[in-house]
Formats: structure tokens, sequence, C-alpha cells
């Protein structure tokens, strides 16, 4: 759209193209022509209490009074509605600085992990007719086997050394103990690109840094989708790599922080409720929003 | 060309003769920019993976708490191993608990994965929904169940004297409330997973079983089952790695209790590591822990894949 005069009926006709693409696209994703199974959604809808309960109990009891909740089982409906223990929570926990250093972490393990898993799995993946990548792609699929336990107490030792006991060291093992996983999931991908593409890259002069920036990589896109999601949902519900890593408990992340209410029986039962609610909301409410994606993008990086 | 320029020629210059050797050291070693691309990760590696993993070995033949002073010790951390209660006790909780959250896993969710498949109304939002659980730390998620269990129930099911009591200080049944648990969280991805594989079945297959008039039953056995094979490996093998490390649940739900009844391999290995003084013993164990998955892992593999083999 250039100029101001023809957007008028340039908008009609993009309207008229989108409408149409819509209702093609509707029909393609309908191309089940069975009949509805009423059966199957009435079980499928049933079953799916058993996810919904759960998250209905938590909201109701983080807004009850203590009072209320002793009187009942949990599940009625809060009357009247206490906002407070929210309130309680967050200056309990320290949410704030629990939410920035979790966010930190999973942001910089994200970006670290899409950076540096994508470029070594392209490396290896264009050469894995060689005894030396095909020797790497070995050694780091091996290490899937090796349960988190038997590194736990040496690398705690080590992170302590080192200074790395704190956020910065988190992101750096995330990026590093996610390689394994993550070059399974690029390698198989990248030797399904055709190798033409860069060839006639090359054939401009560009470096195999600049094919893998301006190629292979926007290439990439699905994949560094599945890869993003899992190292997510992984760096942001960690329990145990915080737990035996990070000392400073100014570096505590949210699921650390809800441990605070654990021994401090009954009579916190609300307040702790409001504070798992807020742990719990920040990706819930990111997933929301996505979840079409997240599944579409998950189911790709599982099966291929 | 007079003889001398030939011979010249065929001296290394830049004539012919050079080539066909140029090639092959090409063909032998790749362009340096791959070399640098991979370098920096094995290093990495290397220095927080492969070397905590060798230290870990190591000091599993010696007798360190985790401070002070330490002497080798040979075997006797694995052999004392062996003859420790607590340690067998532990195998014996995770292996149970792994077999049978395995197996109801893989039920639970090939179930769903066929419903979701099916054409049912809203599907893509009851999709959303099943995969909801993954999202969630299964630690935070896990106290809103201890609540569940320890509170609500004991209110709605007072005529069960299992429930009525808290199920969770039980010390015969405690177990099964972390299954419950860690199965409600497991599932979700393992939907997914079998939801991939049922959408890679072309639709003509049920089309002709229908024509024959097979039932539902004899469907599932012939075409269904047999064609998700290699997700059905993948799901097993992956949730019975996942479930021998039990950690997280246990922790939000017993946290080994009551007294050491439901205390994982993992969750001894931590305890007796960080604050038991057992840094060796531990690793040790560590150690045996490693073998004893792996071993596991590839057996179920072999078993799984010839089953695979010979549909």
């Amino acid at each position: 759209m250039t100029s101001m005069t023809n957007t008028a009926p340039q908008l009609e006709n993009e309207l008229a193209a989108t409408a149409v693409r819509r209702r093609r696209r509707r029909k393609e994703g309908d191309d089940d022509t069975r009949k509805t199974n009423w059966w199957a959604t009435a079980l499928i809808a049933v079953c799916s209490l058993t996810v919904l309960i759960p998250l209905y109990l938590a909201v109701v009891v983080a807004l009850k009074t203590p009072d209320q909740l002793t009187a009942g089982t949990g599940f009625e409906l809060p009357n009247p509605i206490r906002w407070e223990n929210f309130a309680e929570a967050w200056t309990r926990t320290d949410f704030p600085q629990a939410l920035a250093n979790t966010a930190f972490i999973t942001v910089g393990s994200v970006v670290f992990t899409l950076l540096t898993s994508s470029v070594v799995a392209y490396a290896l993946a264009r050469n894995i007719h060689r005894p030396f990548f095909k020797g790497v792609f070995f050694y780091l699929l091996a290490a899937l086997f090796i349960p988190f336990p038997i590194i736990m107490l040496p690398l705690v030792k080590q992170t302590s050394i080192l200074g790395l006991d704190n956020q910065v060291g988190m992101i750096l093992l995330y990026t590093i103990y996610g390689l394994s996983l993550n070059i399974f999931i690029y390698t198989a991908y990248i030797r399904s690109i055709p190798i033409e593409l860069e060839e006639a890259a090359r054939i401009d002069g560009a470096s195999t840094w600049r094919v893998f920036r301006s190629v292979i990589f926007p290439l990439l896109m699905p994949m560094n989708a599945t890869v993003g999601i899992l190292t997510c949902v992984w760096a942001w519900n960690d329990f145990i790599m915080p737990l035996v890593v990070l000392t400073e408990p100014s570096a505590r992340t949210l699921p650390l922080a809800q441990y605070v209410f654990q021994g401090q029986f009954n009579t916190d039962y609300t307040v702790a409720f409001a504070s798992y609610l807020m742990a719990m909301a920040p990706l819930l409410i990111v997933y929301i929003f996505s979840q079409r994606w997240v599944i579409s993008g998950v189911t790709r990086g599982s099966i291929k | 060309m007079t003889i001398t320029q030939a011979v010249r020629s065929s001296t290394p210059s830049k004539a012919v003769p050079q080539r066909a050797p140029r090639i092959r050291t090409e063909a032998k070693r790749a362009p340096s920019a791959y070399y640098w691309m991979v370098w920096p990760a094995v290093i990495a590696f290397a220095a927080f993976h492969t070397v905590p993993v060798i230290v870990g070995v190591f000091f599993s033949f010696t007798n360190y708490a985790g401070y002070g002073a330490w002497n080798f010790v040979g075997l006797s951390n694995y052999v004392n191993l062996f003859r420790d209660d607590r340690v067998l006790q532990a195998y014996g909780f995770s292996f149970l608990f792994a077999i049978v959250a395995t197996i109801l896993t893989n039920a639970f969710s090939l179930a769903i994965a066929m419903g979701l498949n099916a054409k049912i109304k809203a599907r893509n939002f009851w999709r959303g929904v099943y995969f909801v659980p993954y999202i969630l730390a299964i630690l935070v998620i896990g106290y809103v169940f201890q609540f569940f269990f320890s509170n609500s129930l004991p209110k709605i099911l007072a005529g069960v004297p299992l429930f009525a009591d808290n199920i969770l200080t039980n010390e015969t049944w405690a177990w099964t409330a972390i299954v419950a648990l860690a199965v409600w969280q497991s599932c979700a991805f393992a939907i997914i997973i079998y939801l991939s594989g049922l959408q890679t079945i072309p639709a003509e297959l049920y089309e002709a079983s229908s024509l024959d008039g097979a039932s539902p039953w004899r469907t599932f056995r012939s075409i269904t089952f047999p064609l998700i094979g290699a997700f059905f490996t993948i799901n097993v093998v992956l949730s019975l790695k996942g479930f021998l490390q039990v950690f997280d649940p246990i922790v939000a739900l017993t946290n080994g209790g009551p007294g050491t009844s439901t205390e994982s391999v993992t969750l001894l290995i931590f305890r007796g590591g960080f604050s038991g003084g057992e840094f060796a013993y531990q690793t040790a164990n560590a150690v045996i822990f490693f073998i004893v998955i792996t071993i596991v892992s590839l057996f179920q593999f072999r078993v799984l894949q010839r089953r695979e083999a010979d549909f």
C-alpha cells in the first residue's frame, strides 16, 4: 500500500482474500469425513477433569481464609474471597527476586542453547562421515545415558570452586547438559536440508559461518521452536539442579522459593497455594496463548 | 614444451599432478570453520560433564566424606552397597515405582491419544488441556496433590480407612500416591508422542478393516498397535529411565517417608551425599545406578525392537 487513495479498495480486496484463505484452510483442517464420535468426546471431556481439578483446587484454596479451609474439604467456593493471600505470598517468598532469577536463567538458557546447539549440530551433520565428527556425535549422545546423580556431587564442588554457583552458572549448565538431546533433534533435521542450497551460497562466496547464518539457521526455525520450548520448560521448572548448585539465597528460583512452605504445616496452606499459583502462572499464561504452536513444535521434535 | 620444462612443472608448483593429493586431503579434513564450531562445545562438555563423571568415579574408590582428608579404600564402597539394607530398599522402591508408573503412563496415554485422534468436538482444545501438566513444575503441582491427599481425601472418603488416615503417612501404600502424581504429569508428553504416531497411520487401513467387519478391539490389535510400535518403544524406554530417577514427586509428597519407605535411589544419593557425609559412598551408589540404568535401557530396546521387527 503506497498511497492513501487506493487504500480502501485494496483493503477490501485483501479482506476478501483472507476470507477465502481462511475458508480454504478450515476446509483443509476438516478433511476428516468421519462422523463425530460422541462417545469419545464425552470420555475425553470426563478424563480431562483429572487435569482441571487440581488446577481448580489450587485456585479456590488460594482465595480462602484459613478458617474456611479447615471447615471444608478444600473444594468449596471461597466466600468471601481473600486476595491478601497473594500479597503475603509475594513478600514471604520474595517473589519479584525469584521471578527475576528464574526468568533470567530461562531466557539465557534458551538463547544460548539455540545459538550453540544449532551450530554444533550443523557442523556434525555435514561432516558425519569424518571420524572426528562422528566421534564427537557419539560422545555427546552417550551422555544421555548418564543419570544426573552420578555428576551431582562432584559438580557441586566444581561449580563452587569456579565461582559458578550462581545464575550465570545455571545458564551455562543448562546449555551444556541440553546439548546431547538437542544435537540429536537438530542433526536429523539438518540432514534433510538439501546441500544444494549451501553450494549455491558458497559459489556466491559465502564462508561456512555465513552459510550457517544466512541459509541454515533461518531454515531451522521449526526445530528452534521445539528446542526452545523444551529448554524453556526444563529451565523454568527444574528443581534438583538449582537445589544443589545455587548457594546464595538471593539466587533462588521459583521452584526453590516454594520449598519454604514445606514443614510449616496446615496453617499456611492458603498463602502457600497463592504462591504456587504465582509460580505456575507465567508459563501457563504464555502456554494458553501459544498452545497450538507449542504442541505442533513438540510433536515435530519428538518424532523426527 | 621442452623436457626440462616438463620435469620442472611436475615438481610441486601449480601444475596438474599436485591436484590429486590436494583433493584427497580435502576429503579427509573438513574446512577449519567446522572445527571451530565443534571444539568449544566439546571442551565445555568435557569440562562440565565428563570431568565430574571421572571425578565421581575416582572418589567412589575413596572414603571421602565431602570435606577433610581421604584415603583409598578400593572396592569396599561397592561391596558395602550390596550389604546396605537402606540402599537395597531404595532400589526396590525405585524399580517397583518405575515399572508400575511406566505401565500406567503408557496405558492411559495410549488410550487418551486414541480418543484425541478420533473425530471429537473441539479437538484442539482438548489436546491443549491434556498438555498442561507438562508445563507445570512437578514440585509445585506436587504440593497441590499433597494437600489433596492429606486434607481433602480424608474428608471426602471418610468411610474408607485407607484414605481416611491420609495415605501419605501409610508405610505400605504411600508409594501409590507418588505413582498417581508422576503418571499425572508424564502422561502429557507421552500422549503427544502417541498422537504423532497415530497420525502416521493411513485412514484407508481403517476403512478396509471396517469393510471386513473387524471389531474395534481387533482393529486396535492388528492395525493400530503394530503400526505405532516405534512410538511405543520410545515411550516405554524413556518413561522407565525417567521414573527410575524419580526425585521431585517424592520431595513434594512424602520426602521419602514415612521412615524410608518411599526413598528412591536419587533421593538417597542426594541425602546421603550432601548431608549424610557419605560423599564417596553415595557416588559409588551413583556409578552402580548408572550401570543399572544403561543395562535396563539397552535390554528394553532390544526386546521391544525385536517385537517391532516381527511385524
